[in-house]
């Protein structure tokens, strides 16, 4: 009696659109020891310390690539007239984010619960992932003008889709057993929902969520580039046109803290609440 | 012969045209442990899920105190196989869940007994997947002895664990019933465990599942190592090999 068939109890295991590894919400094996941490500030030190003295050295303009001390000087003097752009960045980034990403649960939500109206949209989705959503913002700024709005509309189609994705594949994730667990307790669909998929599904959601905020962040950054005179987005093509390299360079500097700020804060969240998956 | 609590009435479960489970009677006595055997694949799952009200059947009927089983009931308590700890809660947490659900009041004192009782007290706030398999499973018995089910349906509770980790459950489901006399019925591949633990065995074959023989087990509890190993036991085992290898090779016959 050693045959096997497949049980249908097994975990579930959602296929498909997961684009970042979910181990990435596993917890650190302990702190950072002394030796790292001097191991990490040394190779920094010596990579910036490279590039300004390789530089120098070569003599390379300002114009093509100013060294680390002409950026760190540059941000700080010039931080007062940055600040306002990068505040105009996050209002987008945030009240496009905050609306793509709701929208993407909870159609993500929803669209889960009928399989068959799922594969009727599940083509129409992979379309507004796989296009890029600046490609609409010359449309958008015609439709609404050059303020907030065209910015805010192209965040949100730009981030609500990647939440919607892989929110949607963390639906997917049933599990007949843990299911019909909450079953035998008389639980209503409600309770099921957010007792067992909604739980289910939260590290996937949370890749989704990072996903869509950095998405968030190049749309927003682009649709600035685009048209408009703010944000930090305005503030590349405004020194690049002025030849500011510096200033330039400060910028960019910003925007990969915002970067990893976004990934950071998603790596917190999930290590405090999805690090059970790992 | 005592009354039944529950009775299963020609149950037939049919997954589309595939029909797992065909026309099942037996019954589960008030307070008797009945074990359920049979090969993998026959149908237990699907039977004891059935039991629990959890699948609709096609044809025929559960009972349990006389009255249909049509959905879920608190008086029958399930415990699944493979433990099915919900792992993004810790162990306190997880048997708290079914609380949550019927929004009873949990009596924690009977919840740290229990702990106590299958050797977790101490683990409320370990999250399963930092438990060993045994561990688990005790966990999910806790889950459900702590809803005080009349009965306990239990799905190859100890299938996945090491001999030795096993009979130490076997024992432990014993002193459980000889202290509370719940009924339970559960499900094993384990003749050992099964003429260890129950009162009357029920055998499956598979294909589709139905109920090939079921053997009394006349033995005094507690079942000693002693009475484990007298002529009696043997016997038992070997008649219930034999019924199980007789029923394959009809079964390939047909
Ligand atoms: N939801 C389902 N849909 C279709 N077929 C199913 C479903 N559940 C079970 N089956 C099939 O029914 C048969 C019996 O399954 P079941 O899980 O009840 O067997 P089992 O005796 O519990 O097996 P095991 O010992 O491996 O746990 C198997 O062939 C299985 O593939
Ligand atoms: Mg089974």
């Amino acid at each position: 009696m050693g045959d096997t068939t497949p049980d249908f109890a097994r975990k579930g295991s959602g296929g498909g659109a997961s684009l970042a590894n979910l181990s990435a919400f596993a917890p650190g094996r302990g702190g950072r020891t002394v030796a790292e941490i001097a191991a990490i500030a040394l190779t920094a030190l010596v990579v910036i310390g490279g590039a300004e003295l390789a530089l120098r050295l070569f003599d390379v303009p300002l114009y093509v690539m100013p060294p680390p001390s002409a950026i760190a000087a540059a941000l700080v003097t010039e931080f007062p007239s940055i600040a306002p752009h990068l505040g105009h960045t996050l209002v987008e980034l945030l009240s496009g984010f905050a609306i793509g990403a709701s929208i993407g649960l909870v159609l993500a939500a929803i669209i889960t619960q009928f399989p068959f109206t799922e594969k009727i949209i599940a083509p129409y989705i992979l379309l507004l992932v796989t296009t890029p959503m600046l490609a609409l913002v010359p449309l958008l700024i015609l439709r609404f003008g050059f303020g907030y709005t065209p910015r805010i509309i192209a965040v949100a189609l730009a981030s609500g889709p990647m939440v919607m994705i892989n929110a949607a594949t963390g639906f997917r994730r049933v599990d007949a057993a843990k299911i019909a667990l909450a079953r035998s307790y008389g639980a209503s669909t409600l309770q099921i929902f957010w007792k067992i998929r909604a739980p289910m599904a939260l590290p996937m959601i949370l890749v989704g969520l990072m996903i869509g905020a950095i998405f968030g962040l190049l749309t927003a950054v682009g649709a600035e580039m685009v048209g408009g005179g703010f944000g930090l987005g305005n503030r590349l093509t405004t020194y690049s046109s002025m030849i500011q390299m510096p200033q330039f360079f400060a910028v960019v500097l910003i925007l990969s803290m915002l970067g990893i700020a976004i990934y950071l804060i998603f790596f917190l969240i999930g290590r405090r609440w999805a690090s059970w998956e790992a | 012969m005592r009354s039944a609590k529950l009775e299963i009435d020609g149950a037939v479960k049919a997954y589309g045209d595939f029909v797992a489970l065909s026309d099942c009677s037996f019954s589960v006595g008030r307070n008797e442990i009945v074990a359920i055997l049979g090969p993998s694949g026959c149908g237990k799952t699907t039977l004891l899920w059935s039991m629990a009200g959890l699948h609709e059947l096609t044809s025929g009927e559960i009972r349990l105190d006389g009255v249909p089983v049509t959905g879920p009931r608190p008086e029958i308590g399930l415990v699944f196989q493979e433990a099915n700890l919900l792992p993004w809660r810790d162990l306190d947490a997880n048997i708290h869940f079914p609380f949550e659900i019927t929004g009873k009041r949990p009596d924690h004192g009977l919840i740290a007994h229990l702990l106590d009782r299958v050797g977790l007290s101490g683990f409320e706030g370990a999250m399963p997947g930092t438990l060993s398999g045994g561990m688990q499973q005790r966990a999910a018995i806790v889950r459900a002895l702590a809803q005080e089910p009349q009965v306990l349906l239990m799905d190859e509770p100890f299938g996945a664990l090491d001999a030795f980790t096993r009979e130490e459950m076997n024992r432990l489901v014993e002193d459980i019933w000889m202290e509370a006399r719940t009924t339970i019925a559960f499900i094993t591949h384990s003749i050992e465990e099964a003429v260890f633990l129950a009162d009357r065995i029920v055998v499956l074959t598979g294909r589709p599942g139905r109920v090939s023989r079921i053997h009394e087990v006349d033995l005094p509890r507690p079942r000693t190592t002693e009475i484990m190993a007298s002529r009696e036991v043997f016997d038992l085992n070997a008649a219930i090999k034999a019924g199980i290898t007789g029923g394959h090779r009809s079964g390939k016959a047909a």
